[in-house]
């Protein structure tokens, strides 16, 4: 048992897993997006919990400042969704949910059984979100600058979707 | 370790239910959020205990994070085109594109 | 300046960008920020020639990794040497008239911003090619020249022979590079490198076999077979002239099909490591040189004599470096001009070849046809380009003392030791100047013969004539550079020790006795008369005709490679035609016939077992259709259904672990809770429903 769990990590945990059920299962779409940003808020919190400050950070600029903000947005504009009383879960429900169990079950299972993982780790650097920065500049050059025609691609595509048709 | 690895497979199966399950496109991307996100505990827990290089790990969440960014962007466009079409966002309005 | 080298080529990217994207409609703007950047590559090419005549011709890198894939580093960036310095001069310096010649030419075209677009595109091809500091970037350089080739000769789409001409280039060109891949796929794989300096180190260490570097540099040497419309695969580039004339002054004379000669310089290496590729690059160099230059003898079109007269010269210098090849690789203390004369010609006959088709489409443009035997007597209406024409066609023939001269000189000096080179190379240089000259008296001089024409024709606008001017200047100039003894070109651009030159009295007396015995021959035919064409024409009929149908290589091309194909899938047709279709209308007359027989049978007994059979397969695929119903979240379910299989086969202890108390508390948790959020919704849900049915 290491040190990183304790009832922080506990409460923390929960919160997570009960936010992300009310996530999937609520009836009213608004609520839903309400519950997303406490998980949000809590998988940060675990990201602390685990020395990933810049992670955490991050989580909270984009996830909860931009993805979700973004997400309720789209709730508005497709007016009367917020308020809508309908089925919102389809007929496969029942079956999911056994089958979600059973992945849940096999997956502690295989981790609990697991004793693979290579123990001998380097240590973080204390400067985390530094090495991050560096790292970005240096080693991991070639990704970040994928990923930034990636995000533009996606800005220029969602614009040319979204757009009022011109009459 | 392990607390982080079941906590990010139970997140991971709720997200896959919702997926699932879910009626309403918001709702599925929603989930699918959970489901990055459980992915990323995994990342930073793994990076954290048995990672060999340093950071590689939380640089590789720090990608997902955007790529997420992105897909939602998208996704979230896709929805109000669709919402626009069929005044509706519900999944069964796509299977139109079944043929 | 030189460390910004790659500035050059880039900046007529921007161009093409620009054009491309914002300037497709302002015609004047198009056209003007094309040639301010073509002027500013020049400028640029022009500081790194003193940069590096100032370091005499010391090769400078500038290079970083792009990827590392199995061990292979693929680069990009810019080797400068005496070589590259030279090349990129010739480029820009003919670009630029280019461009300006054609800011006349294309005037009234309704695609002229379009034009210049694909002008910007091909300069920045052909320089990153010129600039290129390993074989992988080479390549994709060489592929985009290609494309812009094809764009370019296909400009005019709507006429089908230019729309057909582009496909051949590209085709034809595309047979060479298959080729050429092959050759880079053997770099890769014995080299370990796609650098210039790291594959030669290895080739210079003798780590790569002598058997495998002739069958690689001989694959190389493909792509320059294809590229500089080399034997047998020079058949493009006279259709090539169905694009504008612009086009073929600076692609198809003057640069791109220069590439494959600038390959082969730069990959002498290769050639001296391995001198029997060697001695294949010489003999398809002479051999194609001859067959041009006599195709050259009987055409017609203007355009096509010069696009002969290019394959010729091309010939020419790839003879020149494969001699070299050679004689150094037998003997390393060789003596030979080859290297030296090849790279020399390659930047003579790009000025002077240049100006001939700028030349020739100044006359096009007055008279409206590309036939000669309609012009005549044109030296009174179109002074300028008259004059310039003359005097390139002089330094094609090699008259004292204008560029062609001195450059044809030393070609003929690096046959030295190789009698029968030697002897096609002097017939060649005889041809060269016969026909040349017999275009330039149909053309200038005599009487018009077409009085219609010659009416209208007139001199063409400033535009055009300046450039023809600046082209002829060099054209004149260009090679005393070379003059021997004063050893400049040659100590600029030179492989492993810088040529010492001489003057060869021998060689220059004859070369010249040559040249003008060709134009004297020319004159007796064509001004005085003195000579039948016709007579002549008849008395060598067979020969005549066969020089004037090409050798007969697209007959034999079309006979010996399509023809097959067309008839393989004619064949084919027929095949599917008669014999599968006659199989199975056959089986279906004999299935008619065993249904005739024995309806009552299958009425009474089968009809039975098959409408069975067949209400099973309905209902069967009724329910395989459920499955296939189109939604991704059904689909999705049966993927998290298909991983959970797999880990039960993967993993099937895992099951066992199960049993630990807390973690079966854990999972009884999980699902009592979402088991009671689902009922909840559930009875909500069929709450709502009735609601929205009332």
């Amino acid at each position: 048992m290491d040190a990183s769990v304790g009832p922080v990590f506990w409460i923390l945990a929960a919160v997570t897993i009960l936010s992300g059920i009310a996530v999937v299962s609520l009836k009213n779409i608004f609520h839903c997006a309400l519950f997303l940003i406490l998980c949000l808020f809590s998988v940060a919190g675990i990201y602390i919990l685990l020395h990933a400050e810049f992670l955490a950070a991050a989580q909270v600029l984009i996830y909860v400042g931009a993805v979700a903000i973004l997400m309720i947005f789209a709730i508005m504009l497709t007016s009367g969704l917020a308020s809508r009383t309908i089925k919102q879960v389809n007929k496969h429900a029942l079956t999911a949910l056994f089958a979600c169990v059973l992945f849940v079950f096999v997956v502690i299972g295989l981790i609990f059984k697991s004793n693979v993982w290579n123990w001998a780790r380097v240590p973080l650097p204390e400067d985390n979100v530094m090495t991050i920065g560096k790292l970005l500049m240096t080693k991991y050059m070639l990704p970040f600058e994928v990923v930034s025609v990636l995000l533009l691609a996606a800005l220029i595509g969602a614009i040319t979707l979204a757009r009022e048709e011109e009459a | 370790m392990h607390h982080y690895l079941y906590l990010a497979a139970i997140l991971f199966a709720i997200g896959t239910f919702g997926v699932i399950t879910r009626r309403n496109v918001i709702g599925i991307l929603m989930s699918l959020e959970l489901m990055f996100n459980a992915v990323n505990i995994n990342l930073v827990a793994f990076n954290k205990f048995v990672a060999t290089e340093p950071l590689a790990g939380q640089l590789f969440a720090i990608f997902i994070v955007v790529v997420a960014a992105a897909e939602a962007t998208v996704g979230l466009a896709i929805v109000l085109l669709v919402y626009r079409n069929w005044r509706g966002i519900e999944t069964e309005n796509f299977s139109v594109m079944k043929w | 300046m030189s460390n910004y080298a790659y500035l050059i080529a880039l900046v007529p990217l921007l161009s093409f960008v620009m054009i491309v994207f914002f300037l497709r409609w302002k015609e004047k703007l198009a056209a003007g920020w094309s040639i301010a950047s073509i002027l500013a590559s020049w400028t640029m090419s022009l500081i790194v020639l003193i940069e590096t005549l100032g370091r005499h011709g010391e090769p400078l890198e500038y290079f970083f990794y792009l990827t590392t894939f199995k061990g292979i580093n693929f680069e990009i960036g810019i080797l400068i040497d005496g070589l590259t310095a030279v090349m990129l001069m010739v480029v820009t310096t003919v670009a630029s008239c280019v461009h300006i010649y054609s800011l006349g030419y294309m005037k009234d075209d309704p695609r002229f911003s379009r034009f210049f677009s694909y002008l910007s595109l091909f300069c920045f091809s052909m320089l990153g090619l010129v600039l290129a500091n390993n074989f992988f970037m080479i390549f994709i350089f060489w592929e985009l020249v290609g494309l812009t080739s094809y764009l370019l000769i296909g400009f005019w789409f709507e006429k089908k022979s230019a729309a057909d001409a582009g496909k051949k280039a590209f085709i034809t060109t595309r047979i060479g590079d298959l080729g050429f891949i092959v050759g880079l796929m053997m770099v890769g794989a014995y080299a370990g490198t796609f650098n210039y300096g790291g594959v030669f180190e290895k080739v210079a260490s003798g780590q790569i076999p002598t058997a495998v570097l002739t069958v690689m540099a001989a694959f190389i040497f493909c792509g320059a077979i294809g590229k500089s419309a080399q034997f047998p695969l020079h058949v493009w580039l006279p259709d090539a002239m169905e694009g504008p004339t612009p086009v073929s002054a600076l692609i198809h004379a003057a640069t791109m099909v220069a590439a494959g000669v600038y390959l082969v310089a730069r990959s002498m290496n290769l050639y001296v490591g391995a001198p029997e590729a060697a001695m294949i690059v010489a003999v398809i160099g002479l051999v194609t040189s001859f067959i041009a230059a006599s195709i050259g003898l009987v055409q017609n079109d203007i355009k096509r004599i010069l696009a002969y007269s290019t394959v010729s010269q091309l010939g020419y210098m790839i003879m020149a470096l494969g001699l070299y090849g050679y004689d150094v690789g037998m003997d390393p203390h060789a003596h030979s001009a080859g290297f030296y004369a090849g790279t020399f010609h390659l930047m003579t006959h790009a000025f002077f070849k240049g100006l001939l088709f700028l030349g020739a489409g100044s006359v096009i443009h007055a008279v409206h046809t590309n036939d000669i035997q309609d012009m005549g007597g044109l030296l009174g209406k179109m002074k300028i380009t008259s004059v310039t024409f003359i005097l390139a066609s002089l330094s094609i023939a090699g008259i004292f003392p204008l560029a062609g001269f001195w450059s044809k000189d030393e070609i003929v000096a690096a046959t030295h030791g190789h009698p029968i080179f030697n002897i096609f190379t002097l017939i060649i240089a005889f041809m060269t100047a016969f026909y040349m000259f017999r275009l330039c008296f149909l053309t200038f001089f005599g009487k018009p013969r077409d009085q219609h024409r010659y009416e209208h024709a007139h001199e063409s606008p400033r535009s055009m004539s300046w450039p023809l001017a600046f082209l002829g200047f060099l054209a004149v100039s260009a090679g005393w550079v070379g003059i021997p003894t004063l050893h400049g070109f040659s100590s600029f651009v030179f492989f492993g020790e810088p040529y010492h030159t001489s003057f060869h009295w021998d060689v220059m007396i004859i070369s010249t006795i040559v040249a003008v015995a060709g134009i004297v021959l020319a004159y007796l035919i064509y001004y005085k008369k003195s000579i039948s064409a016709d007579m002549l024409a008849e008395k060598f009929r067979p020969i005549h005709t066969f020089l004037y149908n090409k050798w007969y290589f697209d007959e034999l091309y079309s006979f010996v490679i399509i023809n097959p194909i067309l008839a393989l899938g004619r064949f084919l047709w027929t095949f599917d035609a008669r014999i599968v279709d006659g199989l199975v209308n056959g089986a279906a007359w004999l299935t008619i016939v065993w249904a005739d027989i024995k309806w009552w049978f299958d009425k009474w007994i089968v009809d039975g077992a098959v409408n069975g059979a067949g209400w099973i397969v309905s209902q069967g695929s009724g329910l395989l259709r459920l499955i296939q119903n189109g939604a991704v979240q059904f689909y999705a379910l049966f993927v998290l259904g298909g991983l959970l299989v797999l880990i039960a086969f993967k993993y099937e202890d895992v099951y066992v672990s199960l049993e630990w108390p807390w973690l079966s508390a854990i999972i009884i948790v999980a699902l009592g809770l979402l088991s009671l959020v689902a009922k909840r919704t559930a009875s909500r849900e069929a709450a709502a429903e009735t609601e929205t049915e009332k």
